[in-house]
């Protein structure tokens, strides 16, 4: 086989000491100013969509504008009110509480059925895969009015079903019931959503790791737990951060709950709900502002705090 | 309009995102702008001003206004009207406020609710319609319908339609267990009792945690008088005054018992309840009658109306809940012609007929509400009954002096927060009524005003 190897096109090498500095330069700037092209887009659309309305909410949150009396620089009350406020505390800490109880159920569920698809033992896997993913495709609205509809205590499925075996009807709208009732809407919405990314992440392990493991005798549970999850980290980790903030901004499900469960779902039962209703209902932009922004900072507190906690559990182990 | 709570049921469709919407919203604009029209008191010649060409955009939740509009447009032709359904009222009203936050984007002519009017007018976002000929049309309209839409000589938006409180019935059930029609709250109270014990699945009535209006309505009529303002930055809050505990106090009795139930309203649950018979009455203004027969069709023939229980049977009273108005927004850069058509469209004889008749409306005018035609008309929905000779009558009967509070979304939303909290969980209403009225005085300091 005679074949000429063609050597790889030699690479510019940099002149080793003299070097005139201008010709570099003067591609350097180029390439940059290609790079600032590329993200131009993105950062138009940024600064106009994200920076500039965030530094108006910045600067709403400092005024405060009465019905009688009109507008006047506020200073930082309206943040200090709002650390006082407990319907806004409550609303966090509601928040917080679904967080540590909905989230791992649902990445616990995505992730079981990830690793099952990616098995291959499931038969018709496209179909269920397919299957767990179609809540999310449906809008939350309509979700939401779903399910409200299943819950409910007088025509709702369920509520039939246990009055036809004479039991008294779910109390799925109650103000005991109602987190977890919200936290199972929610589940059922996300659950696709996060297997795919945890599907997808699998199926970019090289196979010849399992036929290393398999070859020394691992099983299928043991290559689930000792390869593919630790290999799959940082798509959990993506999860993880995108439910805390889905979580801490909940709004369309509780919003549309709220009309047939009204002692269970008040108008400040979410962070963003309350920052609804002072905007439009109470007409105080300025607080609600405040109120936004605070969320913002709880949001990224928290999801800062679950990452560090993470990167120190991966650099122990 | 069909009612202010179809409003509620909207809001459910209000899919924004919270704050953050609101801000992106917001920073869209530059500033306020509170510039053309009002304040002048000099009269505009209207003659000369509507010849001019100007087109001009109306908001209106109500199903073929466009009818009634075109009647304009014929009559001045050289004005083009845009018609815009922004939704139901709590869809419409953030809307609303965000347009006119901005500065841009608000309509030129705008449907509100009548209790919405003066929450509008103290944003000196209305325009008065006075120096635009409607001080010459306040002899269209009875003196309580005007006074809700006018301060002194300003007058702020034109009635559309009323809603004088009624109550719908179910004949069929009251005769299946001999229950004659209450007619003071003391009967009623006694017939509750007696239909929720021979049909423990039926409640008399339901009142609905959700929707102050109604018990707004129910506090009218017993002569509460919640806010007075006597100058412009002052505000007698009474939401506990004596009638409203007489009434809480009675509905806690009613609700404790079990008697009646307590579900939110125009939601599908409450729509099936309407039409299953679960409630046996519906305590509603003058619309309901043609909203129930469009939810309701199955129960078609079974419905009669009454007028609402009393708490004296020798003096009858009621309240009003719900209705519309057509108000002009200041910065109209058409003012005439937008005063025009809110005039045009509530007191042509043409235009309010076509509104009694085509959308069902509960006349605002004097002359439509003693039209003949209009009165006589027997609806087979209830029975063949004169259904608006028996409002036309309630009407007559509605106490005239009751005033709104500048911020009556608030004051509804909270109404939510306290007293229908109460209802839901069967608490006294009483002790939520000093809730509720402590919330509203709070609110009323902290946004400038003097509260007595």
């Amino acid at each position: 086989m005679s074949r000429t190897v063609t050597p790889a096109p030699a690479r510019p090498v940099p002149p080793p000491v003299i070097r005139t500095t201008r010709r570099p330069w003067r591609r350097s700037t180029r390439e940059a100013l290609t790079a600032y092209a590329f993200a131009a887009p993105f950062v138009i659309l940024f600064v106009a969509l994200l920076v500039i309305p965030l530094g108006y909410a910045g600067y709403l949150s400092l005024y405060r504008e009465q019905l009688v009396g009109g507008k006047v620089f506020a200073g930082l009350a309206n943040y200090r009110q709002a650390l006082d406020d407990p319907l806004f505390r409550d609303s966090v800490l509601r928040m917080a509480r679904f967080l540590v109880i909905q989230v791992p159920v649902m990445l616990g569920a995505a992730l079981f059925f990830a690793l099952a698809l990616d098995s291959g033992r499931l038969r018709f896997p496209r179909l269920i895969r397919l299957g767990i993913f179609i809540p999310y495709a449906i809008p939350s609205v309509i979700a939401a009015l779903m399910w409200g509809y299943l819950y409910g205590p007088d025509f709702g499925p369920f509520a039939q079903l246990a009055r036809g075996v004479g039991l008294d009807a779910p109390g799925f709208l109650t103000p005991d019931w109602i987190l977890a009732s919200l936290a199972n809407i929610v589940t059922w919405e996300f659950i696709g959503y996060n297997m795919i990314i945890l599907f997808a992440a699998l199926q970019s392990i090289p196979p010849t790791l399992y036929e290393a493991a398999a070859m020394d005798g691992a099983g299928a549970w043991r290559i689930a737990w000792h390869i593919k999850i630790p290999a799959i980290r940082q798509a959990l980790m993506l999860s993880v951060i995108f439910s805390v903030i889905g979580t801490f901004q909940l709004f369309n499900e509780p919003k549309l709950l709220a009309g047939i469960a009204p002692d269970a779902i008040s108008a400040s039962y979410t962070p963003n709900m309350y920052a609804y209703t002072l905007a439009f209902t109470n007409q105080e932009v300025n607080y609600a502002s405040a109120v936004s922004f605070l969320l913002g900072v709880v949001i990224v507190v928290v999801s800062y705090a679950v990452q560090l906690a993470s990167h120190r559990r991966a650099r122990r182990s | 309009m069909k009612s202010p709570n179809t409003g509620r049921r909207s809001r459910l469709f209000t899919t924004a995102v919270g704050g953050l919407a609101l801000l992106v919203l917001t920073a869209c604009s530059g500033g306020s702008s509170n510039g053309a029209g009002g304040g002048t008191t000099k009269s505009v010649d209207m003659a000369a001003e509507l010849k001019k060409p100007a087109t001009i955009e109306f908001w209106s939740w109500l199903d073929g206004i466009e009818d009634e509009v075109k009647l304009f447009e014929k009559k001045y032709p050289n004005i083009k009207v845009k018609v815009v359904n922004a939704g139901q009222p709590s869809a419409e009203y953030p809307k609303l406020r965000t347009a006119l936050k901005a500065g841009s984007g608000a309509p030129d002519v705008v449907q509100l609710e009548t209790h919405e009017v003066p929450s509008f007018t103290i944003t000196k976002s209305l325009l008065d319609l006075a120096p635009y000929g409607a001080d010459k049309i306040r002899s269209k309209f009875p003196g309580w319908t005007w006074d809700q839409v006018s301060q002194g000589s300003s007058v702020y938006a034109i009635p559309q339609d009323s809603g004088p409180m009624g109550m719908l019935y179910r004949k069929d059930i009251f005769d299946k267990y001999h229950i004659k029609v209450p007619t003071t709250w003391a009967e009623f109270a006694t017939a509750a009792e007696k239909l929720h014990k021979a049909d423990p699945k039926a409640y008399l009535t339901n009142i609905p945690p959700t929707n102050g209006t109604v018990y707004t309505g129910l506090l009218w009529q017993a002569g509460s008088r919640p806010f007075k303002s006597t100058t412009a930055t002052n505000l007698r809050v009474g939401i506990d005054d004596s009638a409203a505990r007489k009434v809480s106090d009675y509905w806690s009795g009613l609700i404790e018992s079990g008697n009646v139930s307590t579900d939110p309203d125009f939601n599908d649950q409450w729509y099936r309840g309407l039409a299953s018979g679960k409630y046996a009455t519906w305590l509603t203004a003058a619309w309901g009658p043609m909203f129930l027969q469009g939810t309701a069709k199955k129960t078609a023939g079974k419905w009669r109306v009454a007028p609402l229980p009393q708490w004296n049977a020798k003096e009858p009273a009621s309240g009003n809940m719900g209705g519309s108005t057509s108000a002009v927004i200041r910065t109209s850069k058409h003012p005439a012609a937008a005063a025009a058509l809110a005039q045009f469209l509530n007191s042509d004889p043409a235009s309010t007929k076509m509104l009694a008749s085509k959308q069902s409306l509960f006349p605002a005018t004097t002359a439509q509400l003693n039209d003949p035609k209009f009165l006589d008309q027997s609806l087979p929905f209830f029975g063949g009954q004169k259904v608006n000779r028996v409002f036309s009558d309630i009407a007559k009967t509605v106490k005239t002096d009751f005033t709104w509070s500048p911020f009556q979304d608030y004051v509804f939303n909270t109404f939510n927060e306290t007293v229908g909290k109460a209802m839901t969980r069967r608490q006294n209403l009483t002790a939520a009524l000093t809730q509720w009225q402590d919330s509203v005085t709070g609110y009323a300091k902290k946004q400038g005003f003097t509260v007595s």
